[in-house]
């Protein structure tokens, strides 16, 4: 086996302990990945030192996740001018990482099977661009090739960047005959914010205010990825409380997000009570946030060593009763739905993805654990109060809209028992630690199983301590394609039901 | 069927009263803040430094606080060794200019409604394009959340459309994204006047976190002319009806409870 460096999530190594593979054997080490259990929870190039931002080489870190020893497999290398044979043939997961370190440091990828921008912005290493756009100009976003079908009564269909809904932007093509999809291409990055650019040099005042806004609906997610990042790098250890509340947090956000999906899975088959009463007690599950912390999605309760609002014995018994009130309501709405044989006509064996698809993808989530696969990090690379008491992983089988929607259901009834536990047996710590200063040449990952899956950050430190590079994979990042997928041979009119199904985050890929 | 009924029956007729009676907020929630220059020490500015969206200013009259660029954050609050910014649970923060977003003391004034025309126009029906240009779906997740029963929107005449062709205005989350500049514009062309937009959220006020950042710019009225800004990071959905009602001179008289009574220690 390759050398690597084996980390457990939330910890920090030195940067000089990260093996430096030749780049033949980074190749093989991502390739054979998958042959060894392995995923890819990120790859990304590290910008160069702050004197030479036209370096001609890059460095490419790549963080494998062993799920069943819970380690996290770490080792780089070095790209020069003559960029690398692209790994996406024989390892299709990488296809995304692929074009965005293309796109970002202008890396030239031999034989990527498809090499498009990602978010379309100009390379962040002057000189270098992996299209040879001209220097200076801003691209086009969705002014690239697509796939096209050709033939006789083949026609395509182009929706977005603004849709019918009060939703993100995106763009989405879709490739019919007649109402038959053979294929659907996601072209992203109207919602590119430049993030991750402004998080280098820091963590500064508005870090932890970006973290928050990575993806609004996951604040609670990206919050906690980033608080464990400080929290290694410094050698901070969060409270017991700190971690407890975190986790109560946590599944708020899953329980309100799983909540609304299931709501919106019922009004896109046009069953209104479940539709409607979700949409309240989405609503209700965010109060309880907002109970927490006065911010409905978690704004202001994360924080780097712990969290900044601590509850009273007054608090939790109001958040115990409202919770119990919420199951009675949830529990009744999913019962109506599941009852229904109209609605399950609809959500069986529409949008299915299959397991080999799945894994080939690398997804995450309630979307892989809707096609069998175990991965839920909670479980197997647990963090902060997951490595205490355990939340039982939430399967299932079928790989469609049902599947992905009934995990989602099991999740819910899991979460809110979590939740109860954990408000029930309070560590009585202080809830917040200061964190200390962090440590220069360093290099963290730190993941956390939002709602939507699998939150990965890692982040690296220069000889000052500040932030070098940072990375943020959201779950969408790797679920995407997987949307893609499970359209194939569905009528375009089941768009709408496998997009909610799958409701992912165009802010969140798009950074 | 009887099991739907039964649930109907359970789950009960959920949505508020507002406008006409005062939202229950949780205590912590942290609304209109409130400045109180007279306790700030001369040389001290604490605040100032910590926002992090360059919300505060100081200057021979005191601070003052921009509505607009404010995330409703603790920075300032936990800086401040003298309790001069406090939150208060005041929901009602939307006004018709950025000027009227800033704060120096007191509370701003109830929105100004359309006039004339407009207001006539459309005051019992408004329709209005969702455009996000960049929001991260927190804004968007609580305009959504107006559709719900709890809101029911719909009641006040104020609908969400799916084109532009059939809004009388576009409600605009998210800083604009450099990505998102010439959508937002069409999208507005393709809106018949007399059109309004409706600016949510500190993105698309200022910027919000994003400000300055070489990929985004700085809000809504950098490409489209602003008639509401409603404020927060996001704003509360009651912050949200306020104003939309403020607009449409439907809040009624002012029935809720005084301005700036619920204060908040924090
Ligand atoms: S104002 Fe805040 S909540 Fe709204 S889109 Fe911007 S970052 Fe998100």
């Amino acid at each position: 086996m390759t050398e690597v460096l084996a980390i457990p999530n939330g910890h920090a190594v030195a940067r000089a302990d990260l093996p430096r593979l030749a780049l033949d054997a980074f190749r093989a080490l991502v390739i054979g990945a998958a042959a060894h259990r392995r995923r890819v929870s990120a790859l990304f190039g590290v910008p160069p030192a702050s004197g030479a931002p036209d370096a001609a080489s890059i460095e490419l870190i790549v963080v494998l996740a062993d799920d069943d020893t819970g380690l996290l497999e770490c080792a780089s290398t070095v790209v020069g001018e003559d960029g690398l044979a692209s790994m996406t043939p024989d390892c299709p997961e990488v296809h995304l990482f692929e074009r965005e370190m293309a796109e970002q440091w202008g890396i030239r990828l031999q034989g990527h099977p498809w090499l498009k921008p990602v978010r379309f912005h100009p390379s962040h290493r002057p000189g270098h661009d992996a299209w040879d756009r001209p220097a200076g100009t801003w691209p086009v976003v969705g002014v690239t090739d697509f796939f096209r079908l050709e033939g006789e009564e083949v026609h395509e269909v182009a929706v977005g960047p603004v849709h019918a809904g009060v939703i993100e932007p995106g763009h989405f093509r879709f490739q019919c005959h007649g109402e038959q999809v053979f294929h659907l291409e996601i072209s992203l990055g109207y919602q590119h914010r430049g993030v991750e650019r402004k998080l280098v040099g820091g963590p500064g005042k508005r870090t932890i205010h970006h973290m928050e806004t990575l993806a609004g609906d996951t604040t609670v997610g990206h919050a906690t990825a980033y608080s464990q990042i400080v929290e290694a790098l410094s050698g901070t250890r969060a409270t017991p409380r700190a971690c407890a509340l975190r986790g109560v947090a946590l599944e708020l956000e899953r329980l309100a997000n799983h909540t609304g999906d299931l709501g919106a899975l019922a009004g896109d088959v046009g069953f209104l009570p479940t539709a409607s009463y979700c949409g309240r007690l989405r609503g209700d599950f965010l109060n309880a946030t907002a109970l927490l912390c006065g911010s409905r999605f978690g704004r202001g309760l994360i924080r780097p060593g712990g969290v900044a609002f601590d509850v009273d014995d007054g608090l939790v018994a109001q958040l115990q009763n409202r919770l119990s009130a919420a199951e009675h309501d949830v529990t009744d709405a999913a019962q109506l739905l599941w009852g229904s044989s109209t609605v399950m006509a609809r959500f069986e064996d529409t949008g299915r993805v299959a397991p080999e698809t799945a894994l080939a993808l690398g997804l995450v989530g309630p979307a892989a654990r809707a096609c069998g696969l175990r991965r839920d990090v909670r479980k197997t690379h647990p963090s902060g109060v997951y490595r205490m008491v355990h939340i039982p992983t939430s399967m299932a089988e079928s790989g469609d809209v049902f599947a992905r929607a009934y995990v989602r259901w099991l999740e819910i009834e899991r979460s809110i028992d979590y939740v109860r536990t954990q408000l029930g047996e309070l560590p009585r710590t202080s809830p917040r630690r200061e964190p200390a200063a962090l440590r220069p040449e360093m290099l963290a990952v730190s993941l956390v199983e939002g709602w939507r899956g699998e939150i990965c950050h890692v982040a690296t430190t220069d000889e000052a301590g500040r932030f070098r590079s940072y990375k943020v994979v959201d779950p969408s990042f790797h679920n995407w394609t997987g949307l893609a997928m499970s359209l194939r041979d569905q009528q375009i009119s089941d768009f709408p039901l496998c997009n909610k199904s799958f409701n992912l985050s165009y802010c969140g890929h798009d950074l | 069927m009887w099991k739907i009924l039964l649930s109907r029956l359970t789950q009960g007729h959920r949505t508020v009263a507002y406008p006409d009676e005062p939202p229950s907020l949780p205590p912590r929630f942290r609304g209109h803040p409130t400045i109180d220059s007279t306790r700030c020490p001369e040389d001290c500015r604490q605040c100032v430094d910590s926002c992090p969206t360059d919300a505060i200013t100081k200057d021979e009259r005191g601070l003052a606080l921009d509505l607009g660029r404010c995330l409703f954050c603790t920075d300032c609050t936990d800086s401040c060794p003298e309790g001069a910014i406090r939150f208060t649970t005041e929901h009602r923060m939307a006004a018709r200019t950025r000027h009227d977003l800033v704060v120096r003391s007191g509370m701003i004034d109830r929105v100004r409604a359309l006039d004339g025309k407009m207001l006539r126009l459309f005051r019992r029906s408004l329709k209005l394009r969702q455009v996000s240009a960049g929001g991260c779906n927190g804004c968007e997740a609580d305009v959504n959340v107006l559709g719900t029963i709890v809101f029911d929107l719909g009641r006040f005449g104020i609908q969400m459309v799916a084109s532009p062709r059939h809004a009388d205005g576009l409600l605009v989350t998210g800083p604009v994204t450099e990505n998102m500049k010439l959508a937002l514009k069409k999208t507005y062309d393709a809106v018949p006047p007399p059109k309004i937009v409706i600016a949510v959220g500190a993105c698309a006020i200022s910027g919000g976190p994003h400000a300055g950042h070489d990929e985004v710019h700085d809000g809504a009225a950098s490409v489209v002319p602003v008639d509401l800004f409603i404020p927060g990071c996001p704003p509360h959905p009651f912050t949200i009806l306020d104003g939309l009602l403020g607009l449409l001179d439907r809040l009624g008289p002012d029935r809720t409870a005084p301005r700036g009574a619920q204060l908040t220690e924090r």
